[in-house]
């Protein structure tokens, strides 16, 4: 359920984007996806395959960029990247302050796509 | 044989909702209504907190709120009930708000008699962060007994709030929830958020929220410039 909505979203955009190239057919899309999102891979493309039947988007791969999240430490002024939320705090590798911001793991985009 | 031709996009997915959300703030901000958008896990305290903001507000601002539910009319009845105009919107099945469904509930409201609108969203902490409502501000609300390990779980909905209220305070001595040690997480994600402890049951800590929000009503009415939601 929570992947079909985005998976429209895209849908949407990559046939917006095939008619106006003037495409015939559009064989892969990348998307770029922060670590943030818990988005899931195989939802993504089957919700796709379900929705571009009978379009010029038919068949075609979703390659994903996973976006790690990533964290600026305000003491030391490292950054740091973090593979799991819930491996542990958000504190920094090097000082373990806690004085942190997040620098990147939001990215929901789609990059580009390759058309014939 | 045809050759492959990239395209270059990067745009930003779910970009339509985005578009029509920013119509709707553009509507609400010459309509001079500000519009708060409350999100939370079922049971949180939304609708609690809605009712105590009504409780606390009423005699200052004119209110309307939306309530989403995927398919019942209980919360807008308690809101009806105190004289509020509420909007009952069903998901049908859908698990967020998005900025179409409140353009279609907002047809029905007494623009020009309003002045602050709250959304109630569909309780879930997942689907609703994605989505932008057309709300001015977007309020989180998490309560005692849910942990405060939610910031690690359910990251995103920290990243996109301008508040968060710690509803059920009443409980902590219940639970290991550490206020700071949930402070400390949210603000990695998010320095600019809020955070509101208070207990919409014994009334504890309500008043900064209160505050919060008048702060914000009053800053939206003297300068109604269009922000991201």
């Amino acid at each position: 359920m929570h992947e079909l909505v985005v998976t429209k979203s895209i849908h949407q955009l990559v046939l917006r984007h095939a008619q106006k190239a003037d495409a015939k057919r559009v064989l892969t899309v990348t998307l770029e996806i922060g670590a943030l999102s818990d988005l899931q891979t195989e939802w993504l493309q089957r919700y796709f395959d379900r929705l571009s039947r009978n379009t010029v988007s038919e068949g075609a791969i979703l390659n994903i960029t996973r976006v790690p999240a990533v964290f600026l430490c305000k003491q030391c002024c490292q950054t740091f990247e973090i593979s799991s939320l819930l491996d542990g705090d958000l504190t920094c590798q090097q000082c373990h302050s806690s004085e942190v911001s997040l620098v990147s793991g939001k990215e929901y985009h789609v990059i580009n796509m390759e058309v014939l | 044989m045809e050759e492959i031709r990239l395209i270059d996009i990067k745009e930003e997915i779910l970009s339509d909702n985005r578009g029509l959300a920013d119509q709707l703030r553009e509507k609400l901000s010459k309509e001079n209504v500000f519009f708060i958008n409350i999100m939370g896990s079922p049971g949180a305290g939304k609708t609690s907190l809605i009712l105590k903001t009504i409780e606390a507000l009423t005699h200052r601002y004119r209110i309307a709120v939306i309530e989403a539910d995927i398919d019942s009319m209980v919360d807008s009845e308690k809101i009806a009930a105190l004289g509020i105009h509420a909007v009952q919107i069903h998901t049908g099945g859908f698990c967020h708000v998005d900025a179409s469904m409140v353009e279609k509930a907002v047809e029905s409201l007494p623009f020009g008699d309003l002045e602050l609108l709250i959304l109630e969203n569909v309780g879930n902490l997942v689907c609703p962060a994605e989505t932008d409502t057309g709300a001015f501000k977007n309020v989180a609300i998490l309560s005692v007994p849910e942990g405060d390990d939610k910031p690690l779980k359910y990251p995103l909905i920290f990243t996109v709030c301008d508040a968060l209220v710690v509803n059920k305070l009443d409980y902590m001595d219940l639970t290991d929830f550490d206020l700071d040690r949930m402070r400390k997480r949210t603000r990695a994600l998010n320095e600019r958020i809020q955070v509101f402890p208070l207990s919409c049951k014994t009334s504890h800590g309500t008043e900064n929220w209160i505050r919060w929000l008048e702060q914000e009503i009053s800053n939206f009415q003297n300068k109604p410039l269009l922000e991201p939601g």
